[in-house]
């Protein structure tokens, strides 16, 4: 069914009672040309791109739990393609093209929103260090505004300024960042893929890989043996845990990432704005809630949930530009497993295995890139040659030194 | 969480600094083949999802660099050494 004004109408007058399910509930068949495991929004965007641009259409994507269960349910949903490095910069920029595009692409409302991201300065030397980044973005035709405090206090006016610690002196603005609404991405790409053939598969997890030869010729799984003739992995913080089934030791560590929501209330913040003497961001959902979050906790985690003082640390940044949020009670709070790589930048490539794919190393930042990394990973996968954008992350770039850091923080995933 | 150090006793986890995996050995970079040892050493992880062997260095306290084997699905800790004149 194409979701359109008229559908909703004639919903509308029918008590809503015509809507069918938005992807069908897919039985694993015994062989596909491709399979991916993971049914995060990497996943389900690189079926919907394998189906879409390539034709590639006997596809299965396999998902241990339910498709959005892991961090594509679990982010604090900014979008953004303000990244330093010539590496990085191109491959965020497409994502955010396909994010312009997107719902007209895939039919479906996932409340895309470029309401502007800001990060904030507090020093001159931090001022140097955006205005460097801001012209790294417009270099590669990306929109970047260095604001002064008054454009600041302009757009964010209840902000501390003169806090004697971390002034405000000014703001990097990129208006064509935002938000987009997580779960709606991950049911978009699932139903566009599910419209194209595409089977998704949930509740089964992968448990094994079949190697012949040095090539991939399927995998088990908690539904049974399928075979493929070709695998992507995009399983975000189990990578590691995945990739070893297939034999691979691989340059990530997962750490827990918490984010935090408050208390609906009246629309008080339309823009995205970062902390950038420490690590906080905030901005505020559609349904009023304040949705804000932090740096990692810093130790290797599977645990889903983190620990109370990276919480009291999130807290303590927010009061220091906002001091409002004290009147604000918190509601909820949640952790995910973030794929943290050596570098802090992802990696999608070939793997040592001949027909196996890996997605992975997104860190803390990969819902942004959904778009662009299901694009270029279904064009490696299709092709067996790098997208034109992703051609820089590869896996072997650990060994050649050809690393993408942008912080400069080295083989420390703890520091990215 | 909180970690038992062997000298301050249990502590906040906000005293510790993180640095990793403590299994990981520097190899001799005169051997034959180190560059593909280091590139291991220095970026290649085990990750594993249960029982991990971590350095953690206690900042706060009594500034001792601790070798704790904790899980890293619950964040229990069975076990705190020192990593000098230890397991190291
Ligand atoms: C709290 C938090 C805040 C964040 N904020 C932002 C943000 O503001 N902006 C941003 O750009 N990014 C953000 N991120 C990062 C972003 O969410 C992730 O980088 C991104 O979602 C990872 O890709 P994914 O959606 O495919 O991952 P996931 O949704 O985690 O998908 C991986 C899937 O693989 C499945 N899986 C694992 N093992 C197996 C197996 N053996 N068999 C089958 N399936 C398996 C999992 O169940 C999971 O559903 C945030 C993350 C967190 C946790
Ligand atoms: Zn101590």
């Amino acid at each position: 069914m194409k979701y359109s004004v008229f559908s909703l109408l004639r919903e509308a007058f029918r008590g809503h009672a015509g809507w069918t399910p938005a992807w069908r509930k897919a039985e694993p068949k015994s062989e596909y040309d491709v399979v991916i495991v993971g049914g995060g929004g990497h996943g389900l965007a690189t079926a919907y791109y394998l189906a879409k641009v390539h034709g590639i259409t006997n596809v299965a994507v396999l998902e241990k739990g339910y498709i959005g269960s892991g961090n594509a349910g679990r982010n604090t949903t900014i979008i953004r393609s303000n990244y330093l490095l010539p590496g990085n910069e191109p491959f965020y920029e497409w994502s955010m093209k396909l994010w312009e595009g997107l719902e007209q692409d895939f039919n479906y409302n996932a409340m895309v929103s470029q309401r502007g991201v800001l990060n904030l300065y507090h020093s001159d030397q931090q001022r140097d260090a955006f205005a460097r980044r801001g012209n790294a973005m417009r270099l590669h035709d990306v929109d970047a505004e260095l604001l002064d405090r008054d454009a600041v206090r302009a757009m964010v006016p209840f902000l501390d300024y003169d806090n004697a610690r971390f002034p405000i002196h000014g703001g990097l603005l990129q208006r064509r960042g935002g938000t987009a609404r997580h779960d709606a991405v991950v049911w978009g790409y699932a139903r566009g893929a599910d419209l194209r053939g595409v089977d998704i598969i949930e509740n089964c997890e992968v448990t094994g890989f079949d190697i012949a030869g040095g090539r991939v010729t399927g995998l088990d799984t908690t539904r049974g043996s399928i075979k493929a003739k070709k695998i992507g992995l995009a399983v975000a913080g189990n990578t590691s845990r995945v990739a070893s089934l297939a034999g691979l030791r691989l340059p990530i560590e997962s750490h827990v990432l918490q984010a935090f929501v408050s208390e609906g209330i009246k629309p008080a913040i339309d823009c995205v704005v970062t902390f950038g003497a420490g690590h906080f961001y905030i901005s505020q959902s559609d349904k009023g809630g304040l949705v804000f979050g932090g740096d990692i906790d810093g130790y290797n985690s599977y645990a889903w949930r983190g620990n109370l003082p990276t919480v009291a640390d999130v807290m303590e940044e927010g009061m220091a530009i906002w001091p409002g949020l004290g009147r604000i009670r918190m509601l909820r709070q949640w952790g995910g497993l973030m794929d943290m790589s050596m570098d802090g930048s992802p990696i999608i490539d070939r793997t040592p295995v001949a027909g196996l794919y890996l997605n992975c190393g997104w860190c803390y930042g990969g819902f942004k890139a959904t778009p662009a990394s299901g694009w270029c990973f279904a064009h490696l996968i299709a092709r067996d040659e790098p997208y034109e954008v992703a051609a820089a992350l590869r896996l072997d770039r650990y060994a050649t030194g050809a690393l993408i850091d942008e912080r400069g923080a080295g083989a420390q995933p703890n520091l990215h | 969480m909180r970690i038992p150090c062997p000298y301050c006793g249990p502590r906040g986890n906000d005293e510790f600094i993180y640095l990793g995996d403590a299994t990981v050995r520097r190899p001799d970079p005169q051997a034959l083949g180190a560059s593909d040892a280091f590139y291991e050493y220095v970026y290649l992880r085990d990750n594993p999802s249960g029982l991990h062997q971590e350095l953690w260095y206690h900042g706060g306290g009594c500034r001792s660099w601790l070798v704790v084997t904790r899980n890293t699905r619950t964040h229990e800790i069975s076990d705190v050494t020192f990593a000098a004149g230890g397991k190291l």
